[in-house]
């Protein structure tokens, strides 16, 4: 080969090759459960990035620390990285997973378990099912895997509200303090109001982009509100061309062709950004949008709309849950065991709550909670929502599932055009077929 | 010719050899070892540390690619065992019956087409002029290299904010914005990703042309302008066959850029509108990370190796022939 040619192939492949460089794997050390005696000493743990919840994490490190010299436990908030659920990933692929990651989002786990990274709980320890369920109740089953085992603890629930500019609101002539947004029909009513007066460049402005976690923030809370809490897929098959269905794609494709919604990236923080610069009149968002929106807009909430009108008593939403993993690459899993419950017992969960506003999932959150919302009202929707809010399925691929949704909805909701039955019909036959 | 003094400037194991007591029989061991580590054996030293990073950073990994995408395979925690079977060409007739990924790459042509002649003619206009300018020369230079060597996070904010659809752009366009506006648009996206590349890399390739081009001997210039050759004539004539070999490189630079473009579809749409803006890299990302099946994903990889090394010695024989 002449130089040149050799040089060009080499230059060539290695514009190409390098990607694949990142995702090396290995074939030696621990197993998936950890079995056998379990250690104890010093353990190291990641939380999530948020200010509230390293405020909250560092408070319960030190009070654990302070009482374990032996099994001191280290705290850091997660890599930085496009999203926790890749960082988690390759960690898990490269055997330096800390031994808790308090942020394992729930539509993860099924792709962690099948890479062998998660610690199986129920058959590790043997309190793990009473202590679970006992704290979880029911809620807990919905996080079981495909073997009936629980392989992540339910932690917290973020139950997702409409939150709404009330500056906006009145700039437009509606009533800031009863905005009346029950149906679908309200929305788009309210939507154009605000178009017509120009009082925001857009009533609503969910991520854009086609990654398909934004499938969270636009089309599956509204989806649960509408159909009474039905998940994406239920029994292998996917639920999103039934009636409740169609009405809720059918919304949003009006909301996009009548330009009260942009198809655009937003040039900022595309989750709260929106709404946070009042650049969009509504949102949706977690108990967690209050620490995003104080000091930046005059805001109020209220429950998901649904076609018909639903009662807010009975309005599912999206649970938005983060839980807590054990991974397999821990060494002092008896700590990690024993510090997961330290973090989740009575005091701690009250202040998640207090500190992040975020609710712990359990069953007595109304007694735990009581004193809290007397002192801050406005978290109390959100706490009548938790019964109510749906997390994404526990299925394997699921992010494949849901690019499948994604690109759909890029094509026939986005765009303002297209036939949504036949489009959406394709996606549910293409997912279902993933499934089988 | 080979001399005899030659040789022995060139070989002392073999000099000495000539000279020592036992003339005649040179010493087998001492030639072996010249054989195997050359006439300077430091420079195998010292070429060591960066051959050994090529083979475990680049050789390893591409060999692990290509293994992978014979076989079923994905990620493990270390220790797990999973059988990873050998299934021959699955993956890729996956890969190819897939209409995402035939996208993907229709849209890096798209993307190819536009982004590789503009380079070349950009880059040599403004290096012309470059040359040309007398004053404030540093000043263009840094002008142009700025947006090479600025995070792309940060240049396509600014390019977000110009064109939305509340942006400076149509706002200076008002009747004739596109509807639905750059970002949204299936047919424009990936021309504007093109261009904005285009854009961004424009310095590095002015610099490389800028360095050619002053090389370029002014005889030659003056030789053409007497026998009355003009501007044109003298850059058709003297400036273009002189820059040839760089004209090459950029395209070839080009080429692996293209197959190579991850970050803009990633920050700007995330492959949208309806997979207008997909590239190969993107979906490399989405199969063998988000999707956990990097089988696929090396796949798709080795396909984009294969058309981007097509691709580049095609475009070797056509830039290096002599005009």
């Amino acid at each position: 080969m002449r130089r040149g040619a050799r040089m060009t192939a080499l230059a060539a492949t290695a514009a190409v090759v390098l990607p694949l460089a990142a995702c090396g794997s290995g074939d030696d050390g621990g197993s998936g459960d950890s079995g056998g005696d379990l250690a104890s000493g010093p353990i190291d743990i990641w939380y999530s990035t948020n200010e509230q919840e390293i405020a909250w994490g560092e408070q319960v490190v030190e009070a654990w620390n302070a009482d374990h010299p032996d099994e001191q436990v280290t705290a850091q908030a997660i890599p930085a990285g496009s999203s926790s659920e890749d960082v988690i990933a390759a960690s898990i692929t490269a055997g330096n997973t800390p031994c808790l990651v308090f942020n394992t989002a729930p539509a993860a786990v099924p792709a962690f378990q099948k890479q062998g990274g998660l610690v199986n709980l129920s058959t590790t320890f043997d309190d793990a099912e009473d202590y679970i369920t006992g704290r979880s109740g029911s809620a807990a089953d919905g996080f079981r895997s495909a073997d009936g085992d629980l392989y992540q603890i339910p932690w917290k629930t973020n139950p997702f509200m409409l939150y709404y500019n009330k500056d906006v609101f009145a700039a437009a002539g509606l009533d800031a303090e009863d905005p009346q947004l029950e149906t679908y029909d309200d929305v788009l009513a309210a939507a154009q109001a605000i178009k017509d007066a120009g009082a925001a460049d857009f009533a609503i402005y969910p991520p854009a982009t086609a990654d398909y976690t934004n499938v969270n923030f636009d089309f599956y809370p509204f989806f649960l509100a509408n159909s009474g809490g039905t998940q994406f897929i239920e029994d292998g098959k996917a639920t999103f061309t039934s009636d409740e269905g169609l009405e809720t794609l059918e919304f949003w494709q009006t909301l996009y062709a009548e330009g009260f919604s942009s198809a655009e990236a937003y040039s900022g923080d595309m989750w709260a950004g929106p709404f946070a610069d009042g650049v969009a009149a509504m949102g949706v968002a977690g108990p967690w949008g209050k620490a995003q929106f104080d000091g930046k807009v005059n805001y109020g909430v209220v429950p998901l709309p649904t076609a018909a009108g639903t009662a807010a008593d009975e309005t599912s939403t999206f649970a938005d849950s983060k839980n807590i993993g054990l991974y397999s690459s821990c060494k002092n899993q008896q700590t990690a065991w024993d510090f997961l419950k330290f973090a989740t017992n009575d005091e701690n969960d009250l202040a998640l709550l207090e500190v992040t506003g975020q609710f712990p999932t359990r069953t007595d959150v109304p007694e735990l909670a009581a004193d809290f919302l007397v002192d801050n009202a406005f978290f109390e929707p959100f706490a009548a929502a938790v019964p109510l809010a749906v997390d994404v399925p526990t299925v394997d691929g699921l992010a494949e599932k849901m690019q499948v949704f994604r690109d759909a909805w890029s094509d026939a909701v986005q765009s303002g055009s297209g036939d949504l039955e036949a489009t959406f019909g394709e996606a549910a036959t293409t997912i279902d077929g993933l499934s089988s | 010719m080979t001399t005899l003094h030659d040789e022995d400037v060139r070989s002392p194991a073999r000099a000495t050899a000539t000279r020592g007591p036992r003339q005649g029989r040179p010493d087998p061991r001492g030639r072996r070892l010249q054989r195997w580590l050359g006439e300077h054996p430091l420079g195998l030293l010292l070429s060591t540390p960066y051959a050994a990073f090529v083979v475990v950073v680049f050789l390893v990994p591409f060999g692990f690619g290509v293994w992978m995408s014979f076989h079923d395979f994905f990620f493990t925690a270390p220790g797990v065992q999973v059988p990873h079977p050998f299934v021959g060409l699955e993956n890729f007739r996956q890969v190819l019956a897939d209409p995402v990924v035939r996208q993907a790459f229709g849209n890096l042509l798209v993307f190819g087409l536009i982004n590789i002649p503009l380079t070349v003619v950009l880059g040599l206009l403004l290096s012309s002029g470059l040359d040309a300018v007398v004053h404030w020369k540093g000043f263009f230079r840094v002008s142009y290299y700025i947006p090479y060597v600025t995070a792309s996070v940060a240049t396509l904010a600014v390019w977000i904010f110009m064109f939305n659809g509340g942006g400076v752009v149509n706002k200076l366009l008002g009747g004739l914005a596109p509807e639905p506006t750059w970002l949204a648009n299936p047919s424009l996206i990936m021309p504007l990703i093109a261009v904005y590349v285009t854009w961004k890399n424009l310095g590095f390739y002015v610099l490389l042309y800028l360095a050619a081009l002053q090389n370029v001997p002014k005889e030659l210039h003056e030789a053409a302008e007497m026998d009355g050759a003009g501007t044109w004539r003298r850059f058709r004539t003297v400036t273009l066959p002189a820059v040839r070999p760089v004209t090459s490189l950029v395209v070839l630079l080009c080429i692996i850029t293209t197959g190579q473009i991850f970050t803009e579809p990633y920050l700007l749409t995330g492959g949208g509108p309806n997979g207008a803006s997909m590239t190969p890299a993107l979906l490399m990302y989405q199969k063998g990370i988000q999707q956990g099946q990097p089988d696929i994903a090396a796949a798709i990889g080795l396909i984009l190796v294969i058309a981007v090394m097509a691709v580049s010695l095609a475009s070797r024989r056509l830039t290096e022939r002599k005009g």
